[in-house]
């Protein structure tokens, strides 16, 4: 739903880095998105192809990293990837667990001419 | 020639520099804030004006409402007895750093200890903006379900406080409690937990010395 304003965000800092290296054209970027950080590939495309048009991005091609969720469990020390509502450690059956990967919304590296 | 250029930011940094320089803002004027989320419906804007008329006399309270649009839950405040601003986000899911700035420059810091924001109804968005405010609060509630941590588990883990609101329908709705804080626990080990109704009033004096004591304890450490 606020996948408007994360692609604005973006495109900023995309922008911004390109500028930094006199680049003529953004021709692509690595979005690294955690399974947990409730964002919508299809809608940051859909965003983008809007909002970089008439920029030197315009055109360039997203590229998604998807992290999965990676949970730590604080009793036994456990590590596992919830599928579902599996919020207890298949291990000891612990309920103390920390997020230890998964929360991601980094944008990684772009690509410029 | 094409370049690879590592970029490595976090994608809403710019909100994030923007939530700290609002809470140094708060900070030099002595004001402790605190970020209500909640689905719509909750009781995030009940459970505000108890806590304007629980608190009158004892805090001087400010009041940020975000809402899509109309000013309701600002009146509602108003009413109860806080100096109130809306935000309205003019279709956003969320508040945002840029947005409490803005409304942080059309109140007087000075003459408030505790400021409230009400955020826009959504377990969802708001989890990732941060706003500058000291602590984070979910008003969950018993119509919801007990499934609603599994569901959405960065809302569930990032928040400071819960509290389960309208107990007073738990004989009516089937809830199964354990489940419920079983997920919170999982999420978010330790966190503190209020179960009150607003309808009822039972568990609100809880609340209320809790917020008392944050607002304490943000003194104490400033003096």
């Amino acid at each position: 739903m606020h996948e408007l304003a994360v692609t604005q965000s973006v495109l900023d800092i995309a922008l911004r880095h390109a500028g930094e290296q006199n680049a003529r054209r953004i021709t692509d970027l690595y979005l690294v998105l955690g399974q947990w950080s409730s964002i919508v590939d299809d809608s940051v495309q859909f965003y983008w192809d809007i909002i970089s048009a008439g920029t030197i991005a315009q055109g360039a091609t997203l590229h998604f990293r998807r992290v999965p969720a990676e949970l730590v469990c604080l009793d036994c020390g456990q590590v596992y990837q919830p599928t579902g509502e599996e919020l207890i450690c298949p291990q000891c059956a612990g309920t103390r667990l920390r997020l230890r990967q998964g929360d991601e919304l980094q944008l990684e590296a772009i690509d410029i001419e | 020639m094409p370049q690879h250029i590592p970029v490595v930011e976090n994608i809403l940094s710019a909100n994030d520099r923007l939530a700290l320089e609002n809470q140094a803002e708060l900070d030099a004027a002595g004001v402790f804030a605190v970020n209500i989320m909640a689905s719509p419906g909750a009781g995030k804007t009940s459970l505000i004006e108890h806590t304007v008329r629980g608190l009158a006399g004892k805090l001087r309270l400010g009041m940020i409402n975000g809402d899509v649009a109309t000013s309701l839950d600002a009146d509602r405040a108003q009413a109860a007895g806080a100096v109130a601003i809306q935000i309205n986000t003019g279709g956003d899911c969320h508040l945002d750093a840029v947005m409490v700035h803005s409304a942080l420059l059309k109140l007087n810091l000075t003459e408030f200890d505790l400021l409230i924001i009400e955020n826009v109804g959504n377990l969802i968005c708001p989890a990732s903006f941060k706003l500058g405010t000291h602590k984070s609060v979910l008003v969950a509630s018993i119509p919801e379900g007990d499934d609603k941590p599994y569901k959405y588990p960065g809302m569930y883990r990032g928040v400071d406080a819960v509290v389960i609101n309208k107990i007073d329908l738990l004989p009516y709705v089937p809830f199964r409690m354990d489940y419920f804080k079983q997920g919170i626990a999982a999420l978010n080990p330790g966190v503190t937990q209020f179960e009150l109704s607003c309808r009822t009033g039972e568990g609100l004096p809880a609340w209320l010395a809790w917020i008392q004591n944050q607002v304490q304890d943000y003194r104490n450490t400033r003096s």
